[in-house]
This record gives structure tokens, sequence and C-alpha cells, in this order.
């Protein structure tokens, strides 16, 4: 447990150190952010001295020693377009987009595991059926199409819910249940499938032969080893989430930071992109990290494998 | 003459025969039947709509505008799916896109299976240290949230269809890469592959000839169910106002539009999207026959 522990924190280390280089020399690819920040009919003179000032005169690997010496203590740089810390905004807004990729999961696991353990245990049922056409459907749909369709239908036509903002619980509905269709139809498949292949199983068998209850041989014993596929690609999907939240966040107007880093991307700003990039890759790691050791509590065959 | 007739349909055999028995086992699926169908329609509609839907997606008729689907009262036969905010009609549009979203879908898959295959045999086969390279930075690029990578690239490099392709291509070879070397490590101890290297075949002869064909299934499946997955962060850029640029018109980009004006016509966001709704559609019901039908082992799982 402690070497396999040790191997993943390094693995986790190289990946930030990696991400942060590769978001790094894309954004200085982009030419001279110099140029964005004086007006037109500035003198050379004056871009030079401002270029130096910045640190933009300086070889690239020396900007990236300066940038990752910076990062490490919290500071991102300054915002070229609000002219505040990078990192104050993110940290501004970041509550907002973890909330709402919460709530997506959360919408995505709580519909999804009954109706796949029901699926799976009326196979071939006229429910099973329908639920698994209506998780093909729920996989074909773009979330921000449904975002829209369900702002068409709960806001303009019916008046139920609000279009966009954040604040109160029926304006996160939408958007979390935009967001976490596809995840929910995802889900609801692979535990589908996983417990049929559980459900077939010889200890299956023998706790129904020693006369447990179909609820208990299903609820527990089933269930506990179903969840560790589970629990692996829910952890996975979490950066579709975070991806996902780019776009939805614009078609609710949620304030996070996905509908910022799309504005930040408009305005060139780069320190901010760059902030916002590395701050939600280290966040996928991480929660990738908990995902890991999550699976080592819940199948200790991981770790011995891994150790051999 | 007739002796290189003879290799030609040797060497092509195999292959064909494969070809025959997927397409019967997919045809023998009727969800997978239908998926196929379906997507040979839209492909076609795709191509051949100017032979018989003239209206040009561009031109603007501004008494028009806001026109609704025929259907409704104040709809015509001249717009059958409707107008836009400018009077451009939704359905010629809808035709067009079409083009961007499969052009761009499937010809970044095959940029992601060529970069895909190339690092997936060689870190498998050749292993050491160049494995390891690979590998790490496929991890690297596994931690990227794929989104943000693409639309910063894309906001640096600017969004061609041509950048498009390549960026949505390259940003997805992990997946490939990995599923090729998980293959080439088990075939690679396999009696053939020995048999082959006993006898002094040459590395680059034995991946080609023995290792390659052997991968071809499981890249097929994933390829396919890939294209769904491209098909909707294309339009998802286009959404942002990151694909192509107009006026090319695209379905990410006609929801956008459509969303601006949801309140005064609903169809403006909603006909894209089921064109969106049904490709994908097809393509998943497709890839899970191709799936079912190619690998055998899934389908015990699955079925």
């Amino acid at each position: 447990m402690g070497r396999y522990l040790v191997k993943r924190l390094w693995h986790t280390v190289y990946v930030i150190i990696g991400i942060s280089m590769i978001s790094f020399f894309f954004i200085h690819l982009s030419g001279d952010p110099v140029m964005l920040m004086l007006p037109a009919d500035a003198s050379k003179q004056e871009i030079e001295q401002l270029r130096h000032r910045l640190g933009f005169d300086q070889p690239l690997p020396v900007q990236y020693l300066h940038f990752v010496s910076n990062a490490v203590k919290g500071d991102f740089g300054e915002s070229l377009y609000y002219h505040v810390p990078a990192m104050n905004l993110i940290l501004e807004r970041l509550p907002a987009s973890l909330e709402l990729a919460f709530a997506s999961m959360f919408i995505a696991l709580i519909v999804s595991l009954p109706i796949g353990i029901i699926s799976a245990v009326y196979r071939g049922s006229a429910l099973d059926m329908g639920t698994m056409l209506a998780a093909l459907f729920g996989l074909s749909m773009p979330h921000f199409w449904l975002g829209i369709m369900l702002i068409l239908i709960f806001s303009v036509k019916l008046g139920w819910l609000p279009t966009s903002g954040r604040g109160s619980l029926a304006q996160i509905i939408m958007p979390a249940t935009a967001l976490g269709l596809s995840l929910m139809a995802m889900f609801a498949r692979l535990t589908r499938s996983v417990m049929l292949e559980v459900l077939s199983l010889d200890y299956i068998r023998t706790a129904r032969a020693k006369g447990l209850g179909e609820f208990m041989v299903i609820g527990k014993h089933a269930l506990k080893n179903a969840l560790i596929p589970l629990v692996t690609v829910a952890g996975m999907q979490f950066g579709f989430l975070i991806g996902g939240t780019v776009i939805i966040e614009t078609v609710f107007a949620w304030p996070g930071v996905g509908r910022l880093v799309v504005q930040a991307i408009f305005n060139r700003d780069y320190p901010l992109v760059q902030a916002i990039v590395l701050v939600l890759a280290v966040i996928f790691v991480l929660v990738n990290l908990l995902v890991d050791v999550l699976y080592v509590y819940l199948d200790p065959r991981i770790s011995y494998l891994e150790e051999k | 003459m007739q002796a290189s007739a003879f290799s030609i349909r040797d060497s092509l055999g195999p292959s064909l025969r494969l070809m025959r028995v997927t397409i019967r086992e997919v045809a023998r699926r009727r969800s997978a039947l239908v998926g196929g169908i379906l997507l040979c329609c839209i492909v076609l509609a795709s191509v051949s709509f100017p032979l018989f839907y003239h209206i040009d997606p561009l031109e603007q008729d501004l008494l028009a505008r806001f026109t609704p689907p025929f259907w409704q009262h104040g709809g015509s036969l001249a717009h059958l799916l409707g107008t836009d905010n400018l009077g451009r009609d939704v359905l010629s549009r809808i035709l067009y896109g079409s083009r961007v979203s499969l052009l761009v879908g499937f010809s970044a898959v095959v940029v992601a299976e060529l970069v895909g295959i190339l690092l997936g045999l060689v870190s498998g086969y050749y292993g050491g240290r160049l494995d390891n390279l690979i590998m790490r930075v496929a991890d690297i690029f596994m931690a990227y949230p794929f989104m943000l990578l693409t639309i910063s690239v894309i906001a640096v490099m600017g969004s061609s269809i041509f950048n498009l392709i390549l960026i949505l291509g390259v940003s997805d070879w992990v997946t490939y890469a990995r599923t090729i070397r998980g293959s080439v490590l088990s075939l690679k101890e396999k009696e053939f592959v020995e048999a082959a290297r006993a006898v002094g075949t040459r590395h680059p002869v034995i991946i080609y000839r023995h290792i390659l064909p052997n991968v071809i299934s499981p890249l097929l499946v994933l390829g396919t169910l890939r294209v769904a997955n491209i098909i909707i962060w294309e339009s998802g850029l286009s959404f942002l106002g990151m694909g192509v640029p107009p006026p090319m018109p695209t379905w990410g980009r006609m929801l956008a539009e459509g969303r601006a004006y949801i309140t005064d016509a609903w169809w403006l966001a909603t006909f894209p999207g089921i064109a969106i709704m049904l490709t994908i559609l097809s393509i998943n019901l497709l890839g899970d026959g191709l799936r079912d039908a190619l690998d055998p082992r899934l389908r015990n799982i699955v079925s």
C-alpha cells in the first residue's frame, strides 16, 4: 500500500509538471501579448520597455522557470484584462464550477444506479429495453443542446425555471441536468453490464443458496463489487465534467471558471487562460489520485498487483 | 500477368473475408443495422443534397425573417424548416453544416488513429525507454482536460477546418495508443510472432504483417465510437465561436444563434440539435454493433 501510494504521488507530480509545460509553451507560441496591452500607435521604445518590465524579452525556458517559481506560491500573474491577480479571479469563480460539477455527478449517480440495477435484475423485460434505449438517446445528445432545449421547455414555454444565473436551487437544476444526462446514460449502461456480470458469479449463487433475501443479495453482495468499476469511471468522467462546464456555463450564464476561460480566450488574456488551465488540470489530477486511493480500499488486490 | 493477379487476390483475400464476415455479423444485429442505414442516409444526404435542394444557405431574405416551419401558422413550403434571424433557410444550413461535422469527425479520427497506431505499436513492440517516455506523455495528455486543450490551442492557431481536424485528431491519440499497446504486448508473446522472429524476419515486417492485422478490429470499433465524440466536440467549439469560421454554416453555430433567439423562434436551436443527435445516435448504434460483432469477449458481458 505504501509503495503504491508513493508511486501514485510521483505520477501526479510529473503529470502536473508536464501540463504546466504544455500550457506554457502553447500560450507563448501565440505571439506577443505586449502588442495587445498597448495602444496601436505605441512607439517602438514603449513596446520594448513594457516587454522588458514584464520579462517577455528573456528566453522561454527562463520565463517558464520564473512562471513555475511564482505559480508554486500561488501567483499566476495578473490578468491582462481585469488587472487583478489571476488567482483571485479563479478563486472567486471556482466554487460555482465545482458546485455545478458535483451537482451533475450527484444527479447522474442518483438516477443511474437504480436504473442500471433494475435493468440488470429484470434483464430482457420491456423496462430494461426501454431504459437502455433511453440511455442510448441520452448518450447521443450534446449536453449544450439539451441545455438549450431545457430552457426552451421549462423557461420559455412553461415559465417554471429561470433561464440563467446562480444562487437558488431552481437555477442549478437545468444546468446540472444538462451536464449530467450523458453521464447518467453512461453510468446506467455500465451499472447494468457490471451487475449482470457480478450476478452470474458463484458467490452470488452461494448467497442465494444460504437463503439470503434477494434485496440483501443484490443491494449488499452484488452492489459492493459492482461499485469498483463505477468508481473508476466516475473519477475519469470528472475530466469530462470539467470540460463540459466550459460550454454549459456559457449556455446558462453560470458565473464559473468555464465561462471565465472562454471570455479570457476571446480577450487574449493569456496569463488568465494559463492559470485556469493549470488549476483545472491540477484539480482533475488530484481527483484521479483520490479515486485510485479509494480503489485500493475497495479492491485490496490492486496494491498487491502493482507492487509485484 | 496471371501470377500477379493471383498474388493480389491472395493478399486481399483474408481482409475481404474479414470485411464480409463483419458486415454479415453487423447486419444480423437489428440496432446496428438501423444505425448503419441511418448513417448511410445521413452521409448520402450530406453529399448529394445540392441535386435536389437548391436554396442557398447564405442567401438572406430580411422580409422572411423568423418564418416558422411549414406546418405552423405563417410557415411556407418554400422554407420547410423555417428561416433564421436573417431570413436564411434553416434546412439548407443544416444540410451544409452536416458536411463540416462529418468531414471533421471522420478526418480527425483518421489523424488520431494514425498517431495512435504509430506510437502504440512502437511503444508496445519495442518497449523499454521509448515505451516509458510515450506512456508518460500519454498520462499527461489524459490528465489535460480535452476541451481546454483544444480551445486553448485553437485560440492560438486559429480555427480553419484543417486546424480543427489536426487539433482534435492529435489531442485524441492517447486512447488508441493505449489500446494498441495493450494488444501488442500480448500478441508479441504469441507463437506465430516468435516463429516469425525465429526465421529472421525483420521487426518492421513483423509489425506490419503479423501484429497490425490483429489490432485492426479494436481500432475499427474504437474509431467508430470516437467519431461521435469528435462531432460533439466540434459542434461544442463551434457553439463557443471557435469552430469553422463564418460564413460556412455549422451545427454548433446554428445552436448558438438559436440560443440567442430562443424566445422568438424555437425551431432555430431545435432542428440542428436533432441533426446532431441523429448523427451521433446512428454512429453509436453502429459502433455498439461493431463491438459486439468483432470483440466476442465484450459480447459475453454486454449482450
